[in-house]
């Protein structure tokens, strides 16, 4: 989009800047107080981890990909797992993937709980932003108390998972979500009730059905804007096959929509977790893999709290992958801010950014377009120069 | 012009001046790529059951009010100049703390084509803080020891 400076007002916002923890830079062109233009700068937190990943073994990567994203860890270990053992052709048992989805679900909390709480604080609702991350200590405890790390549960390995959930941990976690799920009803009261925050959020950026699909949106951004898109239903991964869960969506596409779909979708993760916890199946947790694995090519899909996950991976039968891709969820949802901020005040923007549940850290990415007849195949020293040239 | 002080009067000045920064340190946040699980920490310190405002430490949004920058994740090569930016707006003393395995060592991004390094390749730190991510509990106690070391006459 051009932003024609001469001509409008441009507030540059970033990429330290005091709303959202992590870098990234916005240029607003204003006209007024209506926002007449908006561009993302990205990249700030590019590592290069896709090459990376080439240079080491399929084990380290497991750690690797975790790290793309803090957040989102489990599902980004899951993603690459469920790649990896289908190119060697493990079943996975299905206590294991009993426990996956057990964690991923925890995960899910943690992440929706959190970003209700700076989705609150971006509209100036500080004390929803206490509230709701207090709260979010209760799944810190249930993650601490069942694997080891508050942040990078590294739940997985290739062929299963690392841990097994015991009795004295099922009635942690049962008590804790009685009082996590009161809670949440607390904060749906909060949102839906509340008059300044639905000044905030009721008809503020609206994203039609029209729009969401053709600009690619995913995860709760597009459900809410009644998009019936989850990898959980539509291609059931690990142990969603045995424990489904219910599609939320919604309508009406405006931010409080996206408020309401992330808090009906916690309710949905308690509910599969009692089940799990309930109707965990007995047996092994991991199934033997060969540390070479089989030469073939594999896409794996899974749904991370911010949308879809897709993980391509292609292996030459040694222990280290030769290529492997990443498609996240943030960097599809981006498109939707830049269209939809048009036309709305410059004091909405904050929350129309957090909106979508944005995470830098794992859509920073070097992009090449491929022009014809012109081969791109980049090597690694190709790319050390490029970062060192680009960045000088 | 310089007014020179009678030598008591100085020491009174300084150990005001000390006691100030030691009990009010505002403090500044930059992820200069970090996976973001050292940023939920922080922010977590913040939240009610960590509670870091409780010692007098403020999180702050401008580099020009902040004494401590507290630094997260391998420093990239884009970021670089950012941090760079953002220590030297900061007023004198200022005191950098490193957050997180990647700060310290590049941790598991270490090799990677686009990263320059440890936060201590690039800016002079005062604290490390071990850990991936490292608990709430351990910021604030890498915190706090910063400024118990500033207790100590320098």
């Amino acid at each position: 989009m051009d932003l024609e400076p001469n001509k409008k007002f441009v507030v540059p916002i970033g990429p330290q800047h005091p709303a959202l923890k992590e870098p990234g830079h916005f240029e607003f062109a204003v006209d007024g107080e209506i926002v007449t233009g908006a561009t993302v700068r990205l990249g700030f937190v590019h590592r290069g981890i896709e090459k990376s990943a080439e240079s080491r073994t399929y084990v380290q990567n497991l750690y690797l990909m975790e790290r793309v994203c803090g957040i989102c860890s489990h599902v980004h270990g899951t993603a690459f797992t469920i790649g990896v053992e289908h190119l060697a052709g493990v079943t996975v048992p299905p206590r294991a993937n009993a426990i996956r989805v057990l964690v991923a679900e925890l995960e899910r909390i943690h992440s929706h709980m959190l970003w209700l709480g700076v989705a609150a604080h971006e509209g100036g609702f500080d004390t929803l932003f206490m509230y709701s991350w207090r709260d979010r200590e209760k799944v810190m405890d249930i993650l601490e108390e069942i694997s080891g790390n508050r942040v990078h549960y590294s739940a997985n390995v290739i062929g299963g998972v690392k841990f097994d959930i015991s009795e004295e941990q099922r009635g942690k976690i049962l008590s804790s979500l009685d009082f996590l799920e009161e809670r949440t009803r607390h904060y749906l009261k909060v949102v839906n009730e509340d008059e300044t925050f639905l000044g905030r959020t009721v008809g503020v950026g609206i994203m039609t059905r029209e729009q969401a699909e053709s600009l690619g949106a995913v995860g709760p951004t597009a459900r809410a804007s009644g998009v019936e898109r989850d990898i959980r239903v539509d291609a059931p991964y690990a142990g969603y096959e045995q424990f489904p869960v219910r599609m939320i969506t919604d309508t009406r596409g405006d931010l409080h929509a996206r408020f309401v779909v992330r808090i009906e979708e916690l309710f949905e993760a308690y509910r599969v977790i009692r089940e799990i916890l309930d109707h965990m199946p007995e047996g092994e947790l991991t199934a033997r893999v060969p540390r070479r694995i089989p030469a073939g090519e594999t896409i794996s899909r899974v749904e991370a709290p911010r949308g879809e996950l897709l993980y391509y991976i292609k292996s030459n039968g040694t222990d280290m992958p030769e290529r492997v891709k990443v498609r996240t969820p943030s960097l599809c949802n981006w498109g939707s801010i830049t269209s939809v901020a048009v036309g709305h005040k410059l004091a909405d923007m904050p929350m129309l950014l957090v909106g979508i549940d944005p995470c830098f850290s794992c859509n920073d990415r070097t992009i090449t377009i491929k022009s014809a007849g012109v081969d791109l195949g980049w090597t690694w020293e190709d790319l050390r120069q490029h970062g060192i040239e680009a960045y000088r | 012009m310089e007014t020179k002080l009678a030598s008591p009067w100085v020491k009174v000045i300084e150990g005001l001046k000390a006691w100030a920064r030691i009990n009010s340190p505002w403090v500044i946040h930059y992820n200069s790529g970090s996976c973001n699980g050292c940023d939920i920490e922080i922010l977590a310190t913040l939240t009610p059951r960590y509670d870091l405002e409780r010692l007098g430490i403020k999180i702050q949004g401008s580099p020009r009010h902040a004494d401590v920058l507290i630094c997260t994740g391998p420093v990239t090569r884009q970021s670089r100049e950012r941090l760079l930016r953002i220590y030297e707006q900061m007023p004198e003393p200022k005191f950098v703390v490193a957050v997180g395995s990647c700060g310290l060592s590049g941790g598991v991004f270490h090799g990677s084509y686009n990263i320059v390094g440890s936060i201590d390749e690039v800016l002079p730190v005062s604290a490390y803080v071990p850990g991936c991510p490292p608990r709430p509990e351990a910021i604030i106690h890498g915190v706090v020891a910063l400024l118990e070391s500033l207790k100590q006459p320098a």
